[in-house]
């Protein structure tokens, strides 16, 4: 995978944790703050951590989206009932943030601290280093103020203590080299703190954005505990979705499924993350993209028996409605290296020939290119079917373009 | 620079035998004089992998370290490393360190990405290169093959991979690599060399690093680049064209172009193809490479058009020569996967109808569960085994009384001696039982399989009892199945009393045993001791069994001559020998020697002989 995005209060959570574990730093951090859900009474989590009721509290989404302050969904200076009501009002609901609209589920509650400087940091990898941005001037009008922002460059082979990091005071530069030290172990690919304080020896982190590079899983799971990668904001799964996810997550294939219009004309089953991207972007080319109904992919040899529930989900979502013109389906991929075209074909015929009424009722039209390991046998499958189930299919292989599939089942450019 | 030759030669990291097949399959078609791998390297699995160069079969060793493999074969200039992520790292700096090791392909995703930053930095500081992380490789026609590249030898063969093209080609994707090739060969004399790079964030080794080398490569006459969304790569590649480095013409398409109609961020298939930035999506990149020069179509689509167009212009201005075509050598075909594919057959060594573990375990076709379920016993299950025969119970429960009986004779019988013997020297478990079941012949152990003979041979030829008996006689031999040590008329044997008992209340067919009992009554009038004894009386039981069960005479003759007589006695005398053996080793015996007194010295003088 990648580079995924963590809730805030998890990032605060690790902060903590990695300053507790390394008191040498001089720093501190106490993580107030918890994390309210659907499921949180609030009345259980005021029972253990005394403090909710005690303090005045902060409230704000922690769903991966920032600019929570212009959008109105961050509550400052309230009681805890207050904070309850508000909380109350908002979640379960949908709201639009930019173009996203989605469904607030997560919300962090910390305390109010009052405080006088606010400082701004980020930490972000490059081919060669890390770069670090610090600004004695934090706050969301940060990108106004860039002229004091200033750079540190750290050498993916260097140290931090060779960096001369100038001017500052003797407490901001050894807070500097401690984050950059959090974020090398815990192999952070990107870290925002802005704004935060400094009380003392305390870290008061007011606003975090982070993202973890998720391939060090294999070393880092104790440090990250139960860490979680919530996806986008506004990426509600549907039932569909949420199915080729628990398939995908059970194999050591590749299925991916993203719907982007349910009621879509052009549905693509391809094979290969490359292809798919290039299959796509062959309909948005076209100019039918606001026509395609979903994005994604099978690959890395699954077996017949995934590919058949694969090919299930998606003919059964575009059958369900009809379109005068009827549908168009698209089983592409390119040449495949390990994929055996035969055995995934065969889990895709299955599913074909048992929603042969609804193809037919929707009038699909089908069009298949495939190359690979036994190839010729999968093509030969699909040509069988279409007399079977008296469906169009058209069937090519590698002597025909990838894509070339796509603008003869479009019928060329828009 | 080239990375590779058709001298080229590799050691690779992991024991991946097909991987390395199909790169020796290459090379044969290719017209490699010498295998592109040397070795393996393999840190729980050293040895030796056998693999095909043309016909002929070689044996390739894989060492323990990467530094052995080096220091025995210092021909090797590249490393193909098959390590799982987490291991990719360590074993990358290893083949940095060697000194002959100067490209390093690395083929696992999910290497993290602090690890590879300063892997590549390390290569960058010893000026070597590495390809990857996260890729198939690529491939150099007709010179050299890294790992898995190029598909199936069908897909090599008919991209003409085999032989030097004109194209260079450097991709981000791996999947898209055969395509690519595939595309090129179609629309111009094929590539010259085709490597991907790697979805990661930060491939080692960046498009503009392979489209520099490539333009420094003066057989390559022109460029082919297939970017991805994600990451600012490509913005290098347009810099060395804009800067005047890269001359030759260059044909590029940013894949990902979709993106703008996704409402929120869709992880595509890997790593770096995450457009969160403006700059990094696909339509401003593919801008950018077009304002500098490059060749870039309005869609994928129109790229095979674009290829051709180049091409056919850089033949026609003489850049490009005709290639001069040969036909690759005909690569044997794999006996597998003909036989896959249903071509060939072939007679199998072995049939077997017994037993059945490829799905559920089954005896001659009844599952293991429904033998279990339905309470039967081992007899049952002998009976499938065996005879292939669903027993019926009273059958089974006569094979178990027999086990019962037969299990053990005591310490002192010939078999179960030696098996104390082997045991109190030492031997395992089944050494020592062997060496009893080995002590059982024609004198111990045999008297089933002889009576239970004879008495089918003298009733298929019609003998009354008294022939039979008389046959001995006249013959000289010892009437099978007759006489005993100790037991007489007066001291009656429970065992064979139980047998009896049991065969008179439930056999259906019992005339072998009446057949034996009329003949005890003749020999016993001799001698009180000359009586029917427990092996005779077993052999006349199985015959009586198998006739129970319904076998004509020619079928009981096969049995017999199959073994049958003898199979429960082994079976039963495995059980004691196990418990002498076991019992030995308990007591904590000692090595047995035989007491000088036990034998006779009674040694020739020497003057004598």
């Amino acid at each position: 995978m990648a580079q995924r995005g963590i809730r805030e209060f998890h990032a605060k959570k690790l902060l903590a944790k990695f300053l507790k574990e390394h008191p040498e730093h001089g720093f501190g951090y106490e993580s107030k703050i918890v994390l309210v859900t659907p499921e949180t009474s609030i009345k259980e989590i005021a029972a253990e951590n005394p403090w909710l009721t005690s303090e005045h509290l902060v409230v704000k989404p922690d769903m991966l989206f920032g600019k929570r302050g212009k959008h109105g969904l961050i509550l400052l200076n309230a009681k805890l009932e207050e904070a309850e009501k508000w909380i109350n009002e908002r979640i379960n609901q949908e709201v639009e943030v930019g173009k996203t609209k989605g469904v607030l589920t997560h919300f962090l509650i910390e305390p109010f601290v009052p405080h006088e400087k606010e400082y701004y940091i980020a930490i972000k990898t490059e081919e060669e280093g890390d770069r670090i941005y610090f600004s004695n001037i934090g706050g969301i009008e940060i990108e106004e103020k860039w002229e004091h922002v200033k750079e540190f460059f750290v050498p993916i082979l260097g140290k931090i203590d060779d960096v001369n990091i100038g001017e500052l005071s003797e407490t901001i530069k050894s807070f500097i080299k401690t984050l950059y030290t959090f974020f090398v172990e815990y192999d952070f690919t990107y870290l925002e703190i802005n704004p935060f304080a400094i009380v003392g020896k305390e870290i008061v982190p007011l606003d975090f954005v982070a993202r973890l590079d998720d391939t060090a899983l294999f070393k880092d799971s104790e440090k990250w505990g139960d860490i979680e990668f919530p996806t986008p904001f506004g990426r509600n799964l549907t039932k569909e979705e949420e199915f080729i996810r628990s398939l995908d997550e059970k194999t050591g294939a590749s299925l991916k499924l993203t719907i982007l219009n349910p009621d879509g004309y052009v549905w693509l089953m391809v094979a290969g993350g490359g292809a798919s991207v290039i299959y796509t972007d062959t309909v948005v080319d076209l100019g039918y993209g606001n026509e395609l109904a979903n994005y994604g992919e099978y690959s890395g040899a699954p077996s017949e028996e995934e590919t058949y529930l694969y090919a299930k989900t998606i003919l059964d979502l575009m059958t369900r409605k009809k379109d005068p013109r009827g549908k168009v389906l698209i089983i592409g991929g390119g040449i495949a290296n390990f994929t055996d075209v035969a055995k995934t074909f065969k889990g895709i015929v299955k599913a074909l020939s048992e929603y042969k009424d609804k193809l037919k009722e929707n009038n699909v039209k089908i069009f298949v290119r495939r190359g690979g390991p036994n190839y010729q046998a999968g093509l030969a499958m699909m040509k069988k079917l279409e007399k079977e189930i008296e469906v169009p299919i058209e069937v090519h292989g590698p002597e025909l373009h990838m894509t070339r599939v796509v603008k003869m089942a479009l019928g060329g450019e828009k | 620079m080239n990375l590779f030759e058709k001298e080229t030669k590799a050691i690779v990291f992991g024991r991946q035998a097909v991987a390395v097949q199909s790169m020796l399959d290459f090379d044969f078609i290719s017209k490699r004089e010498t295998p592109s791998v040397v070795c393996f390297v393999s840190p729980d699995r050293p040895g030796f992998e056998r693999l095909f160069f043309g016909n002929k079969e070689i044996l390739f060793p894989a060492y323990k370290t990467i530094t052995e493999a080096v220091k025995k074969h210092p021909d090797a200039t590249v490393m193909v490393n098959f390590a799982p992520s987490r291991f990719v790292y360590q074993t990358t700096v290893d083949a940095l360190n060697t000194e002959n090791i100067k490209t390093i392909a690395i083929i696992a995703e999910g290497v993290p990405e602090r690890e590879t930053r300063a892997l590549s930095s390390l290569a960058k500081e010893k000026g070597k290169v590495i390809i990857g992380p996260a890729t198939v490789g690529g491939v150099i026609a007709g010179k050299f093959k890294i790992g898995n590249a190029g598909g199936t030898i069908e897909n090599i063969i008919s991209s003409k991979l085999y032989r030097s093209g004109s194209v260079g080609l450097v991709t981000k994707s791996g999947g898209m690599l055969n395509e690519m090739f595939n595309m090129i060969a179609r629309n111009s004399d094929g590539v010259y060399e085709g490597i991907a790079i790697g979805g990661d964030r930060y491939p080692s080794s960046s498009l503009a690093d392979h489209c520099l080398r490539l333009e420094e490569t003066p057989d390559v006459k022109f460029l082919v680049l297939l970017g991805e969304v994600g990451g600012l790569e490509e913005y290098k590649v347009a810099e060395a064209l804009k800067s005047g480095r890269i001359k030759k013409p260059l044909i590029a398409w940013v894949t990902g172009t979709c993106s703008k109609i996704f409402p929120t961020e869709v992880q595509f298939g890997h790593a770096g193809a995450r457009a969160g930035a403006n700059n990094e999506t696909a339509d401003s990149k593919n801008a950018a490479l077009k304002e500098v020069g490059a060749i870039v179509p309005d869609s994928f689509d129109d790229l095979p058009e674009q290829i051709k167009k180049t091409y056919d212009e850089l033949k026609s201005k003489g850049i490009i020569q005709e290639i001069k075509e040969f036909v690759p050598p005909q690569l044997p075909m794999d006996y597998d996967a003909l036989m896959k594919q249903g071509l060939i057959r072939r007679h199998a060594e072995f049939i077997n109808t017994i037993a059945d573990e490829r799905g559920e375990l089954s005896y001659s076709g009844v599952p293991i569960t429904k033998i279990i379920k339905e309470k039967h016993s081992i007899g049952y299950a002998i009976g499938l085994l065996w005879l292939q025969k669903k027993l019926p119970e009273y059958a089974s429960e006569f094979i178990e009384l027999l086990i019962t009986i037969f299990a053990d004779h005591g310490p002192c019988v010939s078999g179960a001696h030696n098996t104390m013997v082997a045991a109190r020297a030492g031997k395992d478990l089944i050494s020592s039982v062997a060496s009893g079941l080995l002590t059982m012949g024609p004198r111990y152990g045999a008297a089933q399989e002889e009576s239970g003979r004879y008495y089918f041979w003298a009733r298929k030829e019609g003998l009354t009892p008294q022939e039979a008996i008389d046959y001995a006689k006249k013959n000289h031999i010892p009437l099978p199945g007759f006489g005993h040590k100790v037991k007489s008329t007066k001291n009656i044997d429970w065992r064979e009393k139980i047998l009896i008992e049991f065969v008179r209340e439930k056999f259906p067919y019992t005339e072998y045993l009446d057949y034996c009992l009329e003949m005890e009554k003749i020999t016993t009038k001799v001698s009180d001791k000359f009586i029917f004894n427990i092996g005779g009386i077993s052999g006349a039981l199985w015959l009586d069994l198998l006739k129970s069960l319904g076998y004509t005479d020619d079928e009981v003759s096969e049995l017999i001559e199959e073994g049958i007589l003898t199979s429960i006695n082994v079976l039963s005398r495995i059980i004691g020998y196990i418990g002498h053996h076991l019992e030995q080793n308990r007591l904590k015996e000692n090595l047995y020697r035989v007491p000088y007194d036990d034998v006779l010295y009674s040694l020739p003088k020497e003057e004598d002989l």
